[in-house]
Order: C-alpha cells, then structure tokens, then sequence
C-alpha cells in the first residue's frame, strides 16, 4: 500500500499525523513545564526550567509553523456522516482556537522575555542567540504580556482537555473513526471514507 | 576583588622600593598596614552577555587591609571581605537572584574572603597579587593586577582589575548565556592604621 503523505478527503496523511502528536505532546509539555517552573522555589531551578521552556517554546513555534503551512496546503478529511449538528459546528471552531493558541501562546512568551528589564537573552538548547521582539521595554509592558501569556495558558488547558475527552468519546463510545484516523492513515475502520 | 587589597600592598612595595622618582617621593613613606575604607573605594565586577552587553554590579559592603613592607615587597599582604548580601545591579530582581542560593547564599555564606600568598612587583607602580579567593566553601588560587594611583597624606589608593572563573565557586548558573568570565574592576582606597 502507498504510503499517504498528504490528507485525503476521509484520512489525515502521515506528515499530519506527525506533526499533530510532536506537537501535542509537546505543547502539553510545555504547560507542564510552564506551571512546575512558576512554582519551584529554588530560584537555580527555576532560572534553569525557565530557559528550558523557552527552548522548548522556539521549538514548538517551529514545528506549529510547519504544521500550519501544512494544514493550509491540504484538505481536512470530512467528518463522519453521523456526526450530530452541533459536533458539526463545533469541532472546527475548536480546533481553530487550537490553531490560534499555538500561533499566540509562543508570540505572547516571547513578547513577555522582549519587554522584560532584565534583558536576559535567550538561547534556545544553547545553541544560538534569538533576537528579542520589537516591544517597548518596561516592568509595565513585561507584566501586561505576562497576564495575556499565562492566562492564554489557562485557556489552553481547558480546550485541550475538552479536546482529549472528544477525542476519547469518539473511540470509547461513538466507537467511530475520529482517534483511528488520527493514528495512522491506513488503518481500516467500518466507517471508512471513500478516498 | 580580594586581591586586590593584596595588589595594593604589592604595589606600594614596588613603589616603595622603586626608585622611580615621584614614587619615591611619596613613598618612601609607604610601608606600614592600611585598613580599607569603604569611601572612596569601589569593587565592580562586568559579566559578558551572550549576543553582547554585559550585566553589571558592584559590592557595597567589603573590609580588608593591605600591609606594605617596604624593605622587602613580596612580604607584602592583602586581606579583603566582601558581603556579598551587598551586591547590587540597579535591578532588584537581578540581586535577589545573586543574593539567593542560585549563587553567592548570602544567608549561609555570608562572607567572601581573598587572601594573598604573593605580591610580585611588575613595574614602577604595577604588581601582580596572588592569593586564595574563598567563596560558598571553595578556595581556589587566583591573580589580580595593581597599579598603584596615589598616595599621599595617608591614605594610599590602587585600581586593581582581574578575572574570576565563578564556575570555580560553584555558581555557574545561566552559562554560557552569562559568561562564566566576572571581570573585576576594584578601586581600593586605604587609610594608614
Ligand atoms: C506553545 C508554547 C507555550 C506554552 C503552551 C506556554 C505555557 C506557559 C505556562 C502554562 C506558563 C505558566 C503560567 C503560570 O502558571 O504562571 C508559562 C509561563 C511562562 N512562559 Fe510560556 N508557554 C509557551 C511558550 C513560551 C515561549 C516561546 C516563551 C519565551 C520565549 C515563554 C515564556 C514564558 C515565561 C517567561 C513564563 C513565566 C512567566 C512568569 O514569570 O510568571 N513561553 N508559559
Ligand atoms: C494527547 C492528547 C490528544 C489526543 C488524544 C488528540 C486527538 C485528536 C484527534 C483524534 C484528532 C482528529 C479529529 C478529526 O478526526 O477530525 C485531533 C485533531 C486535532 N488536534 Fe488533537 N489530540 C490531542 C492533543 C492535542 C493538543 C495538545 C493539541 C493542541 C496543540 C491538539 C490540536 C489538534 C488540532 C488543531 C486538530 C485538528 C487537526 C486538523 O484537522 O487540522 N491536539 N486530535
């Protein structure tokens, strides 16, 4: 059997399935990473952990990039035929916003290390000097973007959390194609689409 | 910034036994232990950035004392404490970090101490102090280089510069985004007694 690169109209390819788990995994990851690194008290750990996901952060911004340019130069595979209206409406809305954060949550953190006093640069793994975002630089300017940041995190989690559930619901209960798709793209599954 | 009061006491004993003329005018008087006066002394310290620009600090509180010999300069001595509780960079997020654990634990190592072994005079007014710099429990031999600047009425004064691994001292932390190189630049002003 070929292997399926790009998206068809029933099935996600293989570019699209890697690049929503190295995504996924990470980003989940990062708010991991993000809320432990806000809490430690050692302040040696919590310089490390934050430079840490800020390599992590440029990371992710690269691969959501990848991913985006992806998603725009392929079709989405349609929804099964027994998926109830609001489903219908909702699914893409939610993966919109999902969409959204990944773009935002990046911009925001990077916005939030540029507009800091501190100056402190960032290395992504050491390797290379990331320049700052053109913002104005100010305590004021460093919390405002640390307030949009983290509370986009917020947001974040509970869409993804929703989005797992859905997820879950598919293959536990509607015993549908949602999560097979999502795995690989030649899988068989009942309600297998045409190609 | 401890070898710097070591540095001092080499140069004023190179002065001292120089017979550059001014120098030996001034100096001849010299010898004898001086105690360090927080006024009109400075210890600065610049730590590279990675992509440029440097972060930079300074220590407000320190005591020490440089003992001048002027028969024989390399019995010279410098003695210098610094509490690093005083640091400061003009960012007091900045100083909270370097005051905490993450590197000086000011609150269980509340002392930096340099203690010279050797002073060696290099030139008319110039020396090279060597001695042990203990911090966070480690000791480890460092250099510093003097000039002596003025001496009159009593009080002798020293630009002492030199560079310190704080890898050495085990507060690496944030290399190589902060290089692990501190450049010390100390003005070191004693009075006589
Ligand atoms: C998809 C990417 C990202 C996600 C999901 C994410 C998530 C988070 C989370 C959950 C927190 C902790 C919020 C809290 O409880 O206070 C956080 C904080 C932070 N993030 Fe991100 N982040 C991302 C990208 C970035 C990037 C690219 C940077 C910088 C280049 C960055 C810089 C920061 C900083 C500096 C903080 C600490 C804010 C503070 O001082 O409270 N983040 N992030
Ligand atoms: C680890 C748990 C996760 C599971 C089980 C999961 C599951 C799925 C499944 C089954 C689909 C396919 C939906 C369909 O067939 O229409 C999907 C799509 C999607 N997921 Fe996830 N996901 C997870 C994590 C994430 C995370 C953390 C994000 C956000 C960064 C995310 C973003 C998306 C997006 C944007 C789509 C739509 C893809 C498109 O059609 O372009 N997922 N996910």
């Amino acid at each position: 059997m070929a292997l399926l690169i790009r998206n068809t109209g029933g099935r996600y390819g293989w570019i699209a399935i890697l690049l929503h788990w190295s995504v996924g995994l990470l980003f989940i990851g990062q708010i991991v990473l993000g809320l432990v690194m806000v809490r430690t008290t050692s302040q040696r750990s919590a310089f490390e952990l934050i430079q840490l996901h800020k390599s992590f952060g440029f990371l992710l911004f690269g691969l959501i990039l990848l991913r985006l340019g992806w998603r725009l130069a392929n079709v989405t595979p349609r929804l099964p035929a027994e998926t109830g209206l609001l489903e219908r409406r909702a699914a893409p809305a939610a993966h919109f916003a999902l969409y959204a954060l990944q773009l935002v949550l990046p911009l925001t953190g990077w916005a939030l290390v540029s507009a800091s006093v501190l100056e402190i640069p960032t290395m992504p793994f050491d390797l290379f000097v990331m320049p700052n975002l053109p913002v104005p630089i100010s305590d004021a300017a460093e919390g405002w973007w640390r307030v949009v940041h983290v509370y986009l995190a917020y947001a974040a989690i509970v869409l993804v959390a929703v989005h797992v559930l859905a997820a879950l619901r598919h293959h536990f209960w509607l015993r549908d194609i949602i999560l097979v798709r999502m795995i690989s793209p030649s899988r068989r599954c009942d309600d297998d689409g045409p190609e | 910034m401890l070898s710097r009061s070591l540095v001092i006491a080499t140069l004023a004993a190179a002065v001292v036994a120089g017979p550059s003329a001014l120098a030996a005018a001034s100096l001849s008087a010299a010898g004898g232990r001086y105690t360090i006066s927080q006024a009109g002394s400075s210890i600065r310290f610049s730590i590279g950035k990675a992509g440029g620009g440097s972060l930079d600090g300074a220590f407000a509180r320190f005591t020490g004392n440089i003992r001048v010999d002027n028969a024989n300069a390399d019995r010279s001595e410098v003695n210098i404490t610094i509490m690093p509780a005083s640091v400061g960079t003009g960012q007091g997020r900045i100083d909270a970090f370097l005051r905490s654990d993450a590197v000086f634990d000011a609150a269980n190592d509340p002392e930096i101490r340099f203690r010279s072994t050797n002073v060696r005079r290099t030139g008319e007014t110039t020396a090279t102090i060597t001695g042990n710099l203990t911090a966070r429990g480690k000791t480890s031999p460092e250099k510093f280089q003097a000039e002596l600047k003025s001496f009159a009425g009593g009080t002798i004064t020293f630009r002492v510069t030199g560079k310190v691994l704080r890898s050495r001292y085990g507060m690496d932390v944030g290399t190589p985004i902060y290089s692990n190189v501190v450049e010390f630049d100390m003005t070191l002003s004693g009075r006589r007694g």
